[in-house]
């Protein structure tokens, strides 16, 4: 099973520029623990003192935010993609 | 306290004096200087505009404030205005109206609507924050603009980049009002309608904002943009003859205009133009798109994101980023949130046109609902002086009050049958009797 990650620019610039890559992660928890393998400096932008995400970042899964699909406990299938974006306020 | 006395270095100054002002991380602290960008690059938290507000200190003060122009830059010296910028736009400083009749009904005596309804060039408060967004957009070099919007900040980036001269794109969710639509077309703006909710198109702008080289005001810009509001208080301050209220009931889509008012409190308790004073800031949304005020109920710090249903399409934001420092806010000062239906929204925007003659948007039919479940509930006491803020104007959402009006047969031009069409409506003459005085009225 393979899930695309996509990733604006300001967190691209942990992965040596690649805002698209493959995982094999199968829920956000797995994701985080790859991102910490593979990209530390990543996994230190994106997650707080407890190791959760940040607040301010949003998790979608193929447009729908993570949180309506049931957030950590979410399990990704082939083919999602796996976008992790800064939240913006809008208004 | 979100502005600071704090000294700043590697800043920009405003126009005419030396203000001092500079982006930096509500989080961790760290600054950036000025340039585009919304979200701290470490922490990702939202970037606020900060002010050295002692290089304001005397040049700011009631005096010369009333010197200043009868629009938002009266107050340039506490705006993040890049240095040179000569603005020419009057916008904003927007009637504030003692509000005696809608008083009379929700029983408060001391009741005012500041009414935004009426905010040039595109009637609603939005002009405040473009203004300010759009003269850093040029700054910064941006010769596109852009936004994603629920309605009127469309309206008024694309009037405002029209008359500046500069190509705007602007973004909105596909089932918008039809008048908000033609009123973003009718200025030359790109209009692209997006398939799917507010959110995702304030998402895919800032996908897009990543990829071009355009000033979104609301996504690089926001930081700017935001400190457009803090001009509602400023004027709420200087228009109840320089002091503050005791409550402010304001409408909350992303959250920020209810902070942006604190602040503007803030500095002027800090630059010594209002006496300090302990106000409550109330924050009203829509039932159909509650996350703010469902936070503030549940006493938490975080939001959990909704599906916007409601007819108050520009409070529909489901997932506010400003929604948690804006829940925090509100239990800081003692104040509380409310949310009401669809059916309360329109009989609040009947409420306001009856009694003030202000015809809102359903946002202030929001507004004006809450109001009187905070008045009923007790939550806001009656001579308490309080201040509802009135974002929009009600001619861009008429389709809201579809069906509440019946269209009447048209009557004769004749006396006769004038007279049997009052009959016929109020059952007799009797009914006008107030109406039925002598032509030049009673002597």
């Amino acid at each position: 099973m393979s899930v695309t990650v996509v990733l604006p620019t300001a967190l691209a610039r942990h992965t040596d520029g690649k805002k698209s890559f493959a995982s094999e992660a199968k829920d956000l928890p797995g994701l985080l623990s790859e991102f910490d393998a593979k990209f530390p400096a990543l996994a230190q932008n994106v997650k707080d003192e407890n190791g959760k995400l940040r607040r301010f970042i949003n998790v979608y899964i193929n447009d729908e935010d993570i949180r309506f699909l049931g957030g950590d406990a979410h399990q990704f299938e082939d083919g999602d993609e796996v976008m992790l974006i800064p939240s913006i306020a809008g208004g | 306290m979100s502005s600071s006395c704090t000294p700043i270095a590697n800043t920009q100054t405003t126009g005419s004096g030396a203000t001092i002002y500079e982006l930096r991380c509500g989080e961790c602290g760290k600054s950036y200087g000025n340039r585009p960008l919304s979200a701290c690059p470490d922490c990702l938290a939202p970037l606020e505009v900060q002010y050295d507000l002692e290089s304001v200190r005397g040049r700011f003060t009631r005096e010369t404030v009333a010197a200043g122009p009868a629009n938002i830059w009266r107050y340039k010296e506490l705006l993040p205005i890049p240095e040179g910028y000569l603005p020419d736009l009057p916008v904003g400083f927007t009637p504030l109206v003692r509000a005696r009749g809608l008083g009379k009904r929700l029983g408060a005596t001391n009741l005012y609507v500041k009414n935004d309804a009426v905010c040039f060039p595109t009637l609603s408060f939005k002009d405040r924050v473009v203004s300010v967004a759009l003269a850093n957009a040029q700054a910064f070099g941006f010769t596109t603009v852009g936004c994603s919007s629920t309605g009127n900040l469309a309206n008024s980036v694309a009037a405002q980049a029209a008359r500046l001269g500069i190509r705007a794109c602007i973004l909105v969710p596909s089932d918008l009002e039809p008048a908000k639509i033609l009123n973003t077309q009718v200025y030359g703006a790109r209009l692209v309608r997006i398939d799917g909710n507010y959110d995702h198109v304030n998402r895919l702008c800032t996908l897009i904002a990543d990829e071009y080289n355009w000033g979104f005001v609301n996504v690089n810009l926001r930081p700017y943009y935001a400190e457009g509001s803090k001009t509602v208080g400023y004027e709420i301050a200087e228009q109840l003859g320089w002091r503050l209220p005791d409550n402010v009931v304001v409408p909350m889509a992303g959250g920020s205009l209810i902070r942006k008012i604190r602040k503007a409190f803030r500095e002027l308790v800090a630059l010594g133009l209002v006496d300090d004073k302990s106000v409550k800031f109330f924050g009203a949304q829509a039932t159909g798109c509650s996350p703010i005020s469902h936070a503030v109920k549940q006493g938490w710090d975080y939001i959990e994101p909704q599906r916007p249903s409601t007819i108050a399409r520009s409070l529909a934001i489901g997932n506010p980023a400003d929604g948690p420092a804006a829940a925090k806010m509100i239990a800081e000062t003692g104040g509380w949130a409310e949310d009401v239906s669809d059916v309360e929204i329109v009989s609040g925007i009947q409420e306001l046109a009856e009694t003030e003659g202000i015809f809102t948007e359903t946002a202030g039919g929001v507004t004006t609902a809450v109001t009187a479940r905070l008045y009923s509930h007790g939550r806001i006491g009656r001579d308490e002086t309080t201040v509802v803020c009135i974002t929009g104007n009600g001619l861009k959402t008429t389709d809201a009050l579809e069906g509440c009006y019946a269209q009447e047969r048209a009557v004769k031009p004749r006396l006769a049958a004038f007279d049997e069409y009052i009959r016929e409506v109020d059952g007799s003459l009797i009914c006008a009797g107030d109406e039925l005085v002598p032509a030049g009225g009673v002597q």
